[in-house]
């Protein structure tokens, strides 16, 4: 991992984005990592854009603003691409990670001349599958962790089931759909990172660059 | 304070994550303070909702007491701590100017009650994110104030708190700060305390006057005679000078016990620096860090961190700027005075380099008023401009908004 990643979060009011920021933070301390989970506030409505931000790093981390030139860029709500630049600043050798099912190729379009890699999760659909509600957040925390790197698969679903463990200690018969959620969404990221790897390799020969830790 | 150095306990750290607010709430239930009346108010209403779920929970037995406003949250301070409890509250933003009637009752009373500001703007227009301009407002209701950078100052400064202020030099109540939003919501890193060490390191409150005190009653509040009530504020005046001592004298044994150690600011590069920035608060990380990168591209640049600011170290900084050989200061306020010509710091730090015969140019600038963020490229901004100014390429600005929509 180098030496900061900067991770910042699109959402709408209630959809979780601020939580999953958090719990990101979470599990990233839990692997010995310095970690911000910072959550922009404003009036909160539902419905909303918001932002909120995660720095992770290997050293004690004291920038205390917004984050303008995220290394990822995470879209919990695709509508947010018709209303907010969600690509600004973010690095051409980062990644925008999208809640659609639509394709990459579908959403390239839609982002503003970003070239860098573009990856889809349909959170939506993993969530109504595995928790029978739409709860994007979950699945978008697993896919942000894939395509991060931050941590290893086997180390971030420990770390999430001991999370929801405390979590919902009260109703612990939703630990299992929310790991499934997990589990899937994780999965379909790692398969669209190697797609977009096969894809940049077609395009320019170049591999892509693959943050690689041993958490 | 009472205690000896040789007394404290060490003790072992233990990496946690959590956010500012968090940080404070963690810290009460190790103080377990007798009484804490309170009315919950954006950004802090976290601390009041968590120290009750400690209550409900019975990890503490302080009294919570729901009031209906936070003057009644002071008025209900005030009644507790002159009874002899130890008591605190917390507030942000138009809750702290609710208050301030019985701020300066506090004060005058010579009450330590420890207050948890939660940094927040004070309208208009109405908004909930962070300035400094609650805590300035308050800056002359005789409270001692303390700043946190970020959730493990916070916390160590709260545990700091109760010894500085209940110091019988001092008797005063006490401010501890942290930037509302920023440093309260933000999950981060925090090396907390053991329970044990920090409980004895506060120790028990032994008044030596109080209202609930049989055979020993005392006036409390009393209307004062102008042939009498002005060396009452001598009295408090000097309580206020004695407060610095006593928070040095706290810092060292604090450092003993957890191995950090405090001042009335930090000085980050500052040795050989050509210029510095002052600056309060949980921008001065953000500052620390672009210093950093401007040190390594060649610029001679440091950081004085203001973390007491009542009672104002005045002497120690112009010191500090002097030792420093710096050519130009930024003094940083995030505050507006609405005087017309600096904010808070920008006219203090001035008045005490003039005081101390110590000529170096100033530039003051207002930041991150209503959570206006700051950022690493407005702290390049700003010593690329000291350096032209110190060059003679540029006038110095007078008062000047960085961060400004154009």
């Amino acid at each position: 991992m180098k030496n900061t990643v900067e991770i910042r979060w699109h959402g709408r009011g209630g959809q979780g984005a601020k939580t999953a920021a958090l719990l990101l933070a979470d599990v990233a301390f839990k692997t010995g990592c310095c970690v911000q989970g910072l959550p922009e506030y404003g009036p909160e409505r539902m419905g909303a854009p918001i932002t909120a931000f995660n720095r992770i790093s290997e050293d004690k981390i004291r920038v205390h603003s917004n984050i303008y030139d995220p290394d990822y860029v995470v879209v919990v709500d695709e509508t947010l691409l018709h209303s907010v630049h969600v690509t600004d600043g973010l690095k051409e050798d980062g990644a925008i990670i999208v809640n659609t099912a639509k394709s990459a190729d579908e959403i390239r379009p839609l982002l503003r001349g970003y070239e860098g890699r573009v990856l889809t999760v349909d959170a939506r659909h993993i969530s109504e599958k595995t928790l029978g509600k739409n709860f994007p957040n979950t699945p978008m925390l697993a896919a942000t962790a894939a395509v991060t790197g931050i941590m290893s698969r086997e180390n971030f679903l420990k770390e999430m089931e001991a999370s929801f463990a405390h979590k919902f200690a009260k109703k612990p018969e939703v630990i299992k759909g929310n790991m499934a959620a997990l589990e899937m969404a994780y999965d379909k990221a790692e398969i669209e990172m190697a797609r977009e790897a096969g894809s940049s390799e077609k395009k320019s020969g170049a591999s892509s660059k693959e943050m690689k830790r041993s958490a | 304070m009472s205690k000896k150095n040789e007394n404290v306990m060490k003790s072992r750290s233990i990496p946690e994550r959590m956010s500012g607010n968090e940080a404070v709430s963690y810290a009460i239930r190790q103080v377990n303070p007798d009484v804490m009346p309170a009315f919950p108010i954006t950004p802090s209403t976290e601390i009041p909702q968590m120290v009750s779920t400690f209550i409900a929970n019975g990890e503490i037995d302080t009294e919570f007491i729901p009031v209906e406003s936070e003057h009644s949250a002071m008025s209900a301070a005030i009644g507790a701590e002159s009874a002899g409890a130890r008591t605190m509250t917390a507030t942000s933003s138009a809750g702290l100017a609710l208050m301030w009637e019985e701020l300066l009752l506090a004060a005058s009373n010579r009450l330590p009650i420890a207050l948890t500001l939660v940094n927040r703007t004070l309208s208009g227009p109405i908004n909930i994110n962070c300035d400094h301009s609650d805590g300035m407002g308050a800056r002359d209701t005789g409270w001692i104030q303390i700043y946190a950078e970020n959730n493990q100052e916070a916390y160590d400064n709260y545990i700091q708190a109760f010894p500085i202020a209940e110091d019988p030099r001092v008797h005063l109540p006490i401010m501890i700060c942290q930037d509302g939003f920023i440093t309260s919501h933000a999950v981060e890193n925090i090396e907390l305390l053991e329970d044990e060490p920090v409980k004895a390191f506060v120790g028990d409150y032994e008044p030596e006057e109080f209202l609930l005190n049989p055979g020993k009653s005392v006036a409390v509040g009393p209307y004062s005679i102008s042939a009498y009530a002005m060396e009452a504020k001598k009295a408090q005046e000097a309580a206020m000078e004695r407060a610095g001592e006593v928070i040095l004298e706290v810092a060292e044994c604090f450092a003993q016990m957890s191995g950090r150690s405090y001042g009335f600011f930090e000085e980050y590069r500052t040795e050989d620096a050509d210029y510095l920035m002052v600056i309060m608060g949980s921008a001065a990380g953000t500052a620390k860090a672009a210093v950093d990168m401007l040190r390594e591209e060649g610029h001679k640049v440091g950081v004085l961190k203001l973390r007491v600011f009542r009672p104002f170290p005045e002497k120690e900084i112009a010191e500090a700027i002097k030792r420093s050989g710096c050519k130009a200061v930024a003094i940083m306020d995030r505050c507006e005075s609405y005087n017309g010509c600096s904010g808070p710091l920008g006219s203090e730090i001035p008045a005490g380099l003039y005081r101390s015969k110590i000529m170096v140019d100033t530039v003051n600038y207002i930041y991150g008023l209503a959570g206006r963020d700051f950022t690493v490229d407005h702290v390049r901004e700003i010593f690329a401009e000291l350096e032209q100014v110190a060059r003679g390429e540029k006038e110095a600005p007078n008062h000047k908004y960085i961060g400004l929509r154009e």
